[in-house]
């Protein structure tokens, strides 16, 4: 008899690609759907936007580079990046900016260096960084979120939300129902001379666990990253050294200065902090490498992190965080290979 | 008894097992096959032999009819009586699935050679003596390596081991030959162990078995314990990881320390054998056999009735289907070895050799495809680095093989690699990993040749330049000489 002779091994796990993204966009499920419950629809229109403009991009990308679209098109990773990217944005955030920020996320951050696995940076955060440095008052009016005291309904946040959306236009001023987020307020009045008891009693702004709204989201996100930990989808690596570098700092500053500073509580659960940590920082196509790598790296995020957060010029510096800590990898990874069984200690 | 501790390795797979059917029954001794097919090609490592016997030879059961050319390969011994009726290319189980092979007709008779016989001094020989004997008996390792036992107890010897490995761990996922062994025949692996031992000039053996064979471990157990209290044998029971039974690997996890990179396992003084090859050294030791025979697993959905025969070397594998109730269903792939390394041959007309230990006949059912048609690109997401039990990062190590980096493959430990497959198996962009690297290591050996034949040959015409220079360079001198001597005749003529 005749037979194949395929080279072993005969058998593989059955882990594919489609399968981990699909993973990443159901553990996004939770911290979504409180994220329309506190900040309105908004975000289902950016998601709406976000994925088709990031199919088409991909699509268009792949045939300028003479490859096939299908496979790649299936394997999911595209609709991940726009998830992360509409997830991370204002849910007022007109249509057409939401559309430019995908576009450059897939075209630039990922295509223009070879497509998925090629990209020293992570896409969604090159999407992010490049609207907030274009477009920094429209991408820092974030609707007052329903937990907190005098803001608008979910009705009125729905009205919102379809008119800037698709009206195209930005929120044109503070008003009751837009407004700075937390994060940003805080820098602000500190840059104004308030201590902080004065910011966080006069605005309403930080809750029991972190900044209002978003509190909750950074709490369903992190449920969603231990799910992800748990699947064994994301190791703990990142997400544990990211934490641990953010959290260390802010304990420390908050111990030298109570009036300065915000505690690592805050930190923890304000601005993208768990979104960051278990779904950004752990994309390991920019990551640092092996699990030391990885460690370097996360800590590193964390303490750009703290860092933008409290003398940077943007309020949560999660996105410029990451990409310069895409940009330190090629050195990390360059001193964290780790010693092969059999060599000798160093 | 001591409580050994295991130093397991960090990594490794557990993966579904598929031993039990073929053990539901004892091993079946097969008579010896119409025609033994013997391999001059040993296995998968490129050993080769040279027939010592010629078309048209009778030759006897024991006869050798072919010998190495040097210690990398055993010496083969004809395991039927009757006459060498072709030495030419057939299919083998080998690298490149042919090999040139002497094709022995069977008279059915079964008669030794005459050079056949016990010795009745196996007991009292010298290590020495005893290493050129197994050496003779051409005895390989029947893991599955086919290395010559003899040069590997000798090389142990020489770097100093004195404790003794019976690997028994058996990992892979459908092979259970040795299994069967242990199960049945322990006395006489601890009696080929004990030859071994003293070979080695060892004091202590230690068999190592995985968990997940409790009927092995009780037998191997009880056979020590009737053997009596100073026989320095013990048992360690091991966790079923996958790749437990690889060398190194075993040797980590009894000893607790690492094997050097470019050394032996006797660097941390211990030698490995596996079980079966203990076996060998035993029939040698009792009736003189030399290595002739050795049990092998056939199983997979693709066999009516998966169970473990001992066969002779040379049987076609076609026969040893038969034996354990010939194809079912659709086969796809007849596999040499178990499914996470084994090679998938293209013919059941091959031979059985010393290094195949599983014949898995697998259907669809059994193989896991490809789940994309596509492999899609490495999304470095570091499944692969969390497996790999030499710690390597198979990612850097794949991107360095794509770009053919020859510093990049070797700084990340290309040479360390042991062909496991498990980055292969937990790899979710479906890229085939460990073939790569096999593509890569033959890429490099063979520019490694080309180097050396290039230096060689550069220098081969250096030599001959250098020759003709010389040449030349005489022939010159001899010509001015001569011109000289010439002149000088004719001027003395001249002078008046």
């Amino acid at each position: 008899m005749r037979f194949d002779t395929s080279p072993a091994p005969h058998v593989i796990g059955g882990y594919t690609v489609p399968r981990v993204m699909f993973q990443v966009v159901l553990a996004l499920v939770p911290a979504a759907v409180v994220h329309i419950a506190l900040f309105g629809p908004g975000l289902v229109l950016q998601l709406a936007v976000a994925s088709v403009v990031a199919l088409l991009c991909e699509a268009a990308a792949l045939r300028w580079r003479g490859r096939e679209p299908t496979p790649a098109l299936r394997d999911g990773s595209v609709l991940v990046t726009a998830c992360l990217l509409a997830i991370s944005v204002t849910p007022l955030l007109p249509w057409w900016l939401m559309a430019f920020g995908t576009a450059a996320a897939v075209l630039l951050g990922k295509h223009a260096f070879g497509g998925l696995g090629q990209n020293p940076f992570n896409p969604a955060m090159v999407g992010y960084a490049i609207l907030l440095v274009s477009f920094p008052v429209e991408m820092t009016r974030w609707p007052v979120p329903l937990d907190a005291a005098g803001g608008p309904g979910w009705t009125e946040l729905a009205r919102l939300a379809v008119t800037h959306v698709y009206g195209g236009e930005a929120p044109a001023a503070w008003d009751g129902y837009t407004g700075a987020t937390a994060l940003d307020s805080i820098r602000n009045g500190l840059s104004l001379r308030y201590t902080l008891p004065e910011l966080v009693s006069r605005g309403e702004i930080i809750g029991p666990l972190g900044a209002r709204g978003f509190a909750w989201i950074n709490v369903s996100a992190l449920a969603g990253g231990l799910y992800l930990m748990a699947r064994g989808i994301v190791r703990w690596h990142i997400p544990v050294a990211v934490l641990a570098g953010l959290l260390t700092l802010a304990a420390a500053a908050r111990w030298l200065d109570p009036g300065a500073n915000l505690g690592p509580l805050t930190h923890a659960f304000s601005g993208a902090t768990m979104l960051g940590a278990f779904f950004i920082a752990t994309d390991p196509v920019s990551a640092a490498t092996s699990d030391r790598g990885r460690l370097w790296y996360g800590a590193g995020i964390g303490v750009l992190v703290w860092v933008i957060r409290k003398w940077g010029g943007y309020p949560d510096g999660f996105a410029f965080a990451v990409l310069l800590m895409n940009l330190a990898v090629p050195l990390i990874d360059r001193y964290t290979i780790p010693r092969i069984y059999g060599h000798a200690r160093d | 008894m001591t409580v050994a501790v295991n130093h397991a390795f960090p990594a490794g797979l557990a993966l579904e097992t598929h031993k039990q059917r073929a053990l539901t029954s004892t091993i079946l001794v097969l008579p010896p096959p119409g025609t033994a097919v013997l391999s001059l090609e040993q296995g998968f490592s490129g050993a080769v032999v040279e027939p010592v016997v010629a078309v048209g030879a009778e030759v006897a059961v024991g006869t050798p009819v072919a010998q190495p050319h040097d210690e990398r390969a055993t010496t083969l011994h004809s395991p039927v009586s009757g006459r060498v009726t072709a030495i030419e290319p057939r299919p083998a189980a080998t690298v490149t699935g042919t090999a040139t092979c002497i094709v022995i007709e069977s008279d059915g008779r079964d008669r030794r050679d005459p050079a056949w016989r016990a010795s009745a001094d196996v007991e009292s020989l010298s290590s020495a003596e005893l290493v050129a004997r197994l050496r003779a008996a051409g005895i390989a390792g029947l893991g599955g390596a086919a290395f010559p036992t003899a040069t590997k107890l000798e090389a142990a010897r020489a770097r100093g081991a004195r404790r003794l490995l019976l690997n028994g761990a058996e990992c892979e996922p459908w092979i259970c030959c040795d299994d069967a062994l242990m199960r049945e025949q322990a006395q006489d692996i601890l009696h080929g162990a004990r030859l071994m031992m003293r070979a080695l000039e060892a004091d202590s053996c230690v068999i190592a078995i995985e968990d997940d064979k409790p009927d092995a471990i009780a037998a191997v157990r009880a056979a020590i314990a009737a053997t009596g209290p100073a026989s320095g044998f013990a048992v360690q029971v091991v966790p079923a990881i996958y790749p437990q039974g690889a060398e190194r690997q075993l040797a980590t996890a009894v000893t607790g320390a690492e094997v050097p990179t470019a050394g032996l396992p006797a660097d941390i003084g211990i030698t490995c054998q596996n079980v079966a090859t203990a076996m060998s050294v035993a029939r040698w030791a009792r009736e003189g056999e030399p290595c002739i025979a050795r049990v092998v697993t056939v199983t997979g959905s693709g066999v009516a009735g998966p169970r473990n025969v001992l066969a002779r070397i040379g049987t076609p594998l076609a026969t040893l289907v038969d034996a354990a109730g010939g194809y079912c269903d659709t086969p796809l792939r007849l596999i040499a070895g178990g499914n996470m390394t084994g090679r998938a041959l293209g013919s059941d007309d091959a031979g059985l050799s010393k290094a195949i230990n599983c014949i898995l006949v697998a259907t669809a059912a059994d193989l896991q495809p490809r789940l994309t048609a596509v492999e899609l690109p490495c999304i470095r997401c570091g499944d692969c680095a969390a497996v790999c039990p030499v710690a390597l990062l198979p990612q850097q190590l794949h991107r360095a093989a794509l770009a053919d980096d020859e510093a990049g493959l070797l700084a990340h430990g290309l040479w360390d690699c042991i062909d496991c497959g498990c980055c292969d198996f937990v790899c979710p962009s479906q890229i085939p990993l460990a073939h790569r690297f096999r593509i890569a290591r033959r890429s490099l050996r063979e520019r490694e040749d080309t180097r050396r034949k290039a230096a060689e040959a550069r220098e081969r015409h250096e030599r001959h330049e250098r020759r003709v220079r010389e040449a030349a360079e005489a022939e010159r001198h001899a010509f001015e000489h001569a011109r000289a001597r010439a002149r000088g005749l004719q001027s003395d003529q001249d002078r008046p």
